[in-house]
């Protein structure tokens, strides 16, 4: 958890409670609320997907759900916005190839 | 999450359980859009008496004000001296007290031929209808093309923002930001706020592009500008590992000999912005061409009306600019959007006096003459 910022000038960061969830077969902690990217990037997790033709690493780009640079599998379910989608107990969390399959 | 997040309050949402019914809501004035422009604007429609609703696809309003923790100038009626972050709790306070329906979570999907918006929330779709809508949907930062500009590490300057302020999460340990505008400027000061290395910031023209202020603020910090540079690749396997620079010339043709190798994990875009015009296209908006607005924009005249006299656009959607003159622009588009309903009175000609009067006074900067020759360009 050494991605998350712990002291600063200005702002204060209240957080929820902390949770597990998977990450291909990896158990992460995170903060429950947080958006799955921001949570997977705290961990140290930056390549989120794998490109469709040329199978190149992909990240977010916008964090901010307008340019789907970082749509995973969650849950069995391709392409979820990872930067919008908020962090829940259990969830499991996979990196999508292509464009991805329903389990 | 930050100080703006954590006081927000459940407001007035009494029309949204019935919205996936057959019943099509209806509202004078629908805002799409739920950051200083589209706040502004439903405001001043709700202040006037028009029954209203803003729609925004975050949990919470604010839109970007919710990351900018830099204090605003201007005078004191453009919230000189006041935070962003702070400006968005103000804006959320009176969307509360006057109880305006705000429907969060939501993404506009599309404009459809019988003047309905078709609305995704948590999975449902339905459709809404307004008799006059207002666009501050916002922009999209703007990519930048150069080798290896694919891999993880290489993020838009505000998305990096939006994780370090909004979620508190840094997404690297050191970074170079690619352009010297206010977004270029600012953001690295942040990062340093946050722990995190700039280790510099880089310009293909011959001046820096934003406030005097902020730059004189990131170079003392220690923070070097290289004006005349650009980046032709970057370095890593699976993420950014170094960049690689290069001076430009007067053509901005690269200089051989002059490349430079720059070791860094993150590398921010800060190369400007684009207007989100998709829904005006569905609605059959005139768009023009208009570099010094941003690119493609809602042709608008000084009401903030399109080519449709029912719909209104206001902030980066309108021009890509900044905080303090989308709120102007949305008071402007918010009294123009109920007076196009209900015809003026004195209270909305005062709103738009005052808005156009401030608006002027900001726009005769130097820095805003680009503004000012491309809302002329519209006109033509």
């Amino acid at each position: 958890m050494d991605g998350y910022i712990t002291e600063h000038p200005i702002l204060e960061f209240k957080r929820g409670k902390k949770v597990k969830f998977c990450f291909e077969d990896k158990e992460i902690e995170g903060y429950e609320g947080l958006p799955i990217a921001a949570a997977l990037h705290a961990a140290g997790i930056k390549v989120l997907s794998i490109s469709e033709r040329y199978s190149r690493p992909r990240g977010f780009f916008c964090a901010v759900g307008k340019c789907s640079s970082c749509l995973m599998e969650v849950d069995g379910n391709p392409n979820v916005m990872v930067c919008m989608e908020p962090l829940r107990q259990g969830i499991k969390v996979r990196k999508q190839k292509g464009k991805g399959q329903k389990q | 999450m930050n100080s703006s997040a954590k006081n927000q309050k459940p407001r007035s949402q009494k029309n949204i359980q019935n919205f996936s019914s057959s019943k099509l809501p209806n509202f004078d004035i629908c805002v799409v859009g739920g950051g200083p422009a589209g706040l502004e604007a439903g405001i001043v429609a709700k202040e006037l008496g028009a029954n209203i609703i803003i729609i925004d696809d975050n949990p919470v309003l604010g839109g970007q004000l919710i990351k900018q923790t830099h204090k605003f100038f201007g005078s004191k009626a453009h919230y000189c001296g006041v935070r962003g972050i702070d400006i968005a709790k103000i804006l959320t306070d009176m969307v509360d007290e006057l109880k305006i329906d705000i429907l969060d979570n939501a993404t506009v999907v599309g404009y459809y031929d019988d003047d309905t918006l078709g609305i995704l929330r948590k999975d449902k779709l339905f459709q809404i209808k307004a008799k006059t809508y207002i666009f501050a949907a916002g922009a999209s930062e703007n990519m930048l093309v150069f080798e290896n500009s694919d891999l993880p590490g290489v993020y838009g300057a505000g998305a990096v923002q939006t994780m370090m302020n909004v979620y508190g999460v840094v997404p690297g340990r050191r970074a170079l930001v690619i352009g010297s505008g206010n977004i270029g400027l600012i953001v690295p000061y942040q990062l340093l706020q946050s722990g995190v290395e700039v280790a510099a910031i880089i310009e293909i023209l011959d001046k820096v592009g934003g406030y005097y202020v902020h730059a004189a603020k990131i170079k003392r910090a220690g923070v070097p500008i290289y004006l005349k540079h650009t980046i032709i690749k970057a370095k890593g396997k699976d993420c950014v590992e170094a960049a690689v620079i290069t001076q430009v010339g007067d053509k901005f043709e690269c200089l051989e000999g002059t490349e430079k190798t720059i070791e860094c994990d993150m590398i921010l875009i800060a190369i400007g912005l684009s207007p989100l015009c998709e829904l005006l296209y569905q609605a059959g908006c005139r768009i023009d061409y208009v570099p010094e607005l941003g690119g493609n924009v809602p042709y608008h005249n000084e009401s903030m009306m399109t080519s449709k006299s029912h719909i209104f656009v206001c902030g980066d959607l309108a021009c890509i600019e900044e905080a303090s003159t989308a709120m102007l622009e949305g008071k402007i588009a918010g009294a123009k959007a109920y007076e196009a309903l209900y015809g003026e009175n004195k209270k909305s000609k005062e709103i738009v006096e005052q808005a156009n009067k401030e608006l002027s006074m900001i726009r005769s900067s130097p820095f805003e003459q680009r503004i000012l020759s491309g809302k002329e360009k519209l006109k033509a």
